[in-house]
């Protein structure tokens, strides 16, 4: 099949089902209710861009294909076309979106069961998915910027979809409020490359844009990571993700886990060749992804609400593709985006399944008259959660080993990839790459534990919930635990594609060659010399002790102690753990030093410039009015005589006009 | 004596005026349509008038649209006459001036 007809049948579709679903859900209330087609509409208009996908990976040769659908602007030097580039980085995006998105999309006809809103779900997602394949298909920045605002907007409305909340609503502001600050760096950017070369494609970048000076090319990859830190929650602009959390909890998974969040990553990735002339911004990244990865994990251990350690969890794992996308190991970062997708979209959607169970809870709670009142998101009253939600638990189980390291699933291959990176980079000349790899350690071994914690919290244990003895959670239905079994399975199997340099000197490194072999578009910081191959056996055991004695520990602790252990830390760690349980106190922060002087600013000074000239100026002209008026009107004396002398003087006064 | 256009046109100016200042001054609202019907008809004379010296019938054509027209408009005009004499039981048009400032 031609290509062109696959890539525009995969932007259109998923445009189309947002549309259908929006439309006639907004116009035609009946339609509403119909949950089953709205569902499967919505489903089929993911799924059916995935198989254009698989299509199109299995038909690969090797060339990209740069698809124009039709020049958007031409003015001047510049020219836009709605260009879309299909390569293997894109290509390798786009399956990661449309399918964790499918099984999303199918786990939600679940979770949204019985929502006023479910029709305007389904069109926001849908919505969400066309602004994102924009994004990752986009063969300019603009295009690509289009899908980054596109996707930006989805987020903002799924945060806010429970808008009567205001709480949500406020969310919903912070996130799209805090994006902005880094889009607008990303524009910048953008602006400072058409300045320098005349162009915004992609290949042209990546070709006349080398030859940029460097000091130029160090501001824009500078401007471009700050765009990133904003989409992929760094420091210091994180703060949005775990408040994010307000949105339902398919959302969480698909936008704020698997695949926007990871948008800063593709961005780097794509300009990979740029990024590698900007050693020092390297550094930078390096920096800032290994201390956000230990700063969020160290936040994740505090947490009480069973979303809030996922996102904190999130911004840790993205921390630590930002160390890999430092180092100068895109593939790696995007191989970490992946796997990620994977387990961390399995347990986000494994919480929204206990969710769904301990809403039920709640909901018979807040009925029987006891006026016990219950958040199902909390895990202190949870516990126990095995014996009444098995494939929960045991996917949950399996993403939550998966994620700290556990030998042989997923998490472990990227992960230690990462590190090793970290470590190889940091032994041949770029020594930022210690810290790198020793924090990247200890978040490991803070994966392992926050990660254990949860789980057990949840699943193990006696249930802690009022009424325990007869009241229990049921398991989610076949539609939810489908993708939880599907994700699961890739969580265990997915990290094989990346198997590490040490078992056959990396031939057997897929994403290695698919990305960064030959003709790849994606680039690599190559060093000098090679870890010797001893060496890298011990850091791959090294890793797989960190991960081991985490999880061990988290078992240990928390099976033994339960929800006394976190009393404990307190105690232990004192100060330290108040400085994690306030989340390092950077929302104040932020409250003190921008919103306040931000809204005392406006009070102090636009308050009066308000008062005064803008109102002075619209009460000045109705004043002005009503004086004129005051005098004219009595023109109108009412009186139909005197109305006819003006038209016959009027007449005199024409008709001398004429004749003289 | 020979009636020639001049005296045709001097006697719808006397009636135009006739009628304007009868509008004007009179406060009978009846009186006053009936003033409106005599501007009419003096225009009417001198379109008839100049219509017959010019030889040209396309003026008593027009005679007789402004004829339908002053029907109907007298026929209205009496109809707001009726509808306020039952209001206020007056005619007087200085009473009528509730549109006042």
């Amino acid at each position: 099949m031609d290509s062109a007809v696959l890539i525009l049948l995969i932007l259109l579709l998923p445009l189309a089902g947002a549309a259908l679903n929006g439309l006639v859900g907004l116009f035609m209330p009946s339609y509403r209710s119909k949950e089953g087609l709205i569902g499967a509409i919505g489903t089929a208009m993911v799924t059916v861009p995935f198989l254009a996908f698989v299509y199109l990976f299995l038909a690969y040769d090797g060339e990209p294909i740069v698809w124009s659908a039709f020049t958007w602007m031409a003015a001047g030097d510049l020219s836009l076309d709605f260009a879309y580039r299909i390569d293997q980085l894109s290509l390798l995006m786009g399956l990661v979106v449309t399918g964790v998105g499918s099984l999303i999309h199918v786990y939600s006809v679940g979770y949204m069961h019985g929502d006023d809103g479910f029709w305007r779900f389904f069109a926001y997602l849908n919505l969400f998915i066309f602004a994102m394949l924009n994004l990752i298909l986009g063969d300019n920045l603009v295009v690509l910027f289009l899908g980054w605002e596109g996707v930006g907007l989805c987020s903002y409305l799924l945060i806010g979809f429970w808008y009567t909340n205001l709480k949500n609503s406020a969310a919903a502001n912070k996130a799209f409020i805090m994006n902005r600050i880094g889009d607008f760096a990303f524009l910048i950017a953008m602006f400072m490359i058409f300045k320098e070369i005349g162009s915004l494609d992609v290949g042209v970048i990546l070709t006349e844009g080398l030859n940029m000076p460097e000091a130029t090319i160090g501001w824009i990859v500078l401007l471009l990571f700050i765009g990133a830190t904003g989409k992929s929650a760094q420091i210091p602009l994180f703060t949005w993700l775990p408040d994010a959390m307000a949105g339902p909890t398919p959302v969480s998974a698909l936008i704020h886990a698997a695949t926007m969040v990871t948008s800063g990553l593709y961005l780097l990735a794509r300009l990979s060749p740029l990024v590698l002339m900007a050693p020092n911004v390297m550094m930078v990244i390096t920096v800032v992804g290994a201390t956000t990865a230990l700063v969020a994990a160290t936040i994740a251990i505090t947490q009480n609400d069973i979303k809030k350690v996922l996102a904190y969890s999130t911004v840790s794992q993205l921390g630590y593709m930002f160390v890999a996308t430092g180092v100068g190991a895109f593939y790696v970062a995007i191989f970490h985006v992946m796997t990620h997708a994977f387990f961390k979209g399995c347990l986000f959607l494994g919480s929204g399944s206990v969710i769904h169970g301990m809403h039920h809870v709640e909901h018979e709670l807040a009925h029987d008259g006891h006026g016990h009142k219950l958040d199902p998101q909390d895990m202190r009253t949870m516990g126990g959660l095995r014996k009444y939600m098995p494939a929960t638990r045991m996917t949950f189980l399996i993403s939550t080993l998966a994620i700290a390291g556990i030998p042989l699933l997923a998490g472990f291959f990227s992960k230690d990839e990462i590190l090793f990176k970290a470590f190889e980079a940091a032994s041949f000349g770029f020594p930022i790459g210690w810290f790198a790899w020793i924090v990247g350690l200890i978040t490991a071994l803070l994966t392992a534990i926050y990660m254990m914690r949860a789980y057990v919290l949840t699943f193990e244990g006696a249930p802690r919930w009022p009424h325990a003895d007869t009241l229990h959670p049921h398991e989610s239905p076949a539609s939810m635990t489908f993708p939880l079994w599907v994700l699961a399975g890739l969580s265990m199997v997915g990290g094989f594609l990346g198997i590490p340099a040490v078992i056959a000197h990396g031939d057997l490194n897929w994403i290695h060659h698919w990305l960064a072999g030959e003709g790849g578009p994606v680039a690599e910081k190559l060093f000098d010399g090679h870890v010797s191959l001893a060496l890298e056996w011990g850091l791959i055991a090294l890793g797989s002790a960190v991960a081991i004695i985490g999880v061990s520990l988290g078992w240990r602790w928390y099976t033994t102690k339960g929800l006394a252990f976190d009393e404990t830390l307190k105690s232990r760690f004192g100060g330290l753990y108040t400085l994690w349980a306030g989340k390092y106190f950077l929302d104040e922060a932020y409250d003190k030093a921008v919103v306040r002087p931000v809204v005392g600013g406006a009070n102090h000074f636009f308050a009066p410039f308000d008062k005064y000239i803008i109102d002075g100026l619209v009460n000045g002209v109705a004043f002005f009015t009503r004086a004129v008026s005051f005098v004219l009107r009595y023109i109108q004396t009412g009186n139909v005589q005197s109305y006819a002398v003006s038209i016959v003087f009027g007449v005199l006064l024409i008709v001398w006009l004429m004749l003289f | 004596m020979e009636v020639t256009l001049n005296w045709y046109l001097s006697l719808s100016a006397v009636l135009f005026t006739a009628g304007v200042i009868g509008f004007l001054f009179r406060r009978n609202a009846i009186v006053m349509l009936m003033s409106v019907e005599l501007m009419l008809n003096a225009v009417n004379l001198t379109l008839v008038a100049f219509s017959q010296s010019l030889g040209d019938p396309q003026g008593q054509i027009l005679v007789f649209f402004v004829m339908a027209v002053a029907a109907a408009e007298a026929a209205i005009g009496l109809a707001l006459v009726i509808a306020i004499f039952r209001n206020k039981t007056t005619i007087d048009v200085t009473e009528f001036n509730l549109f006042k400032y």
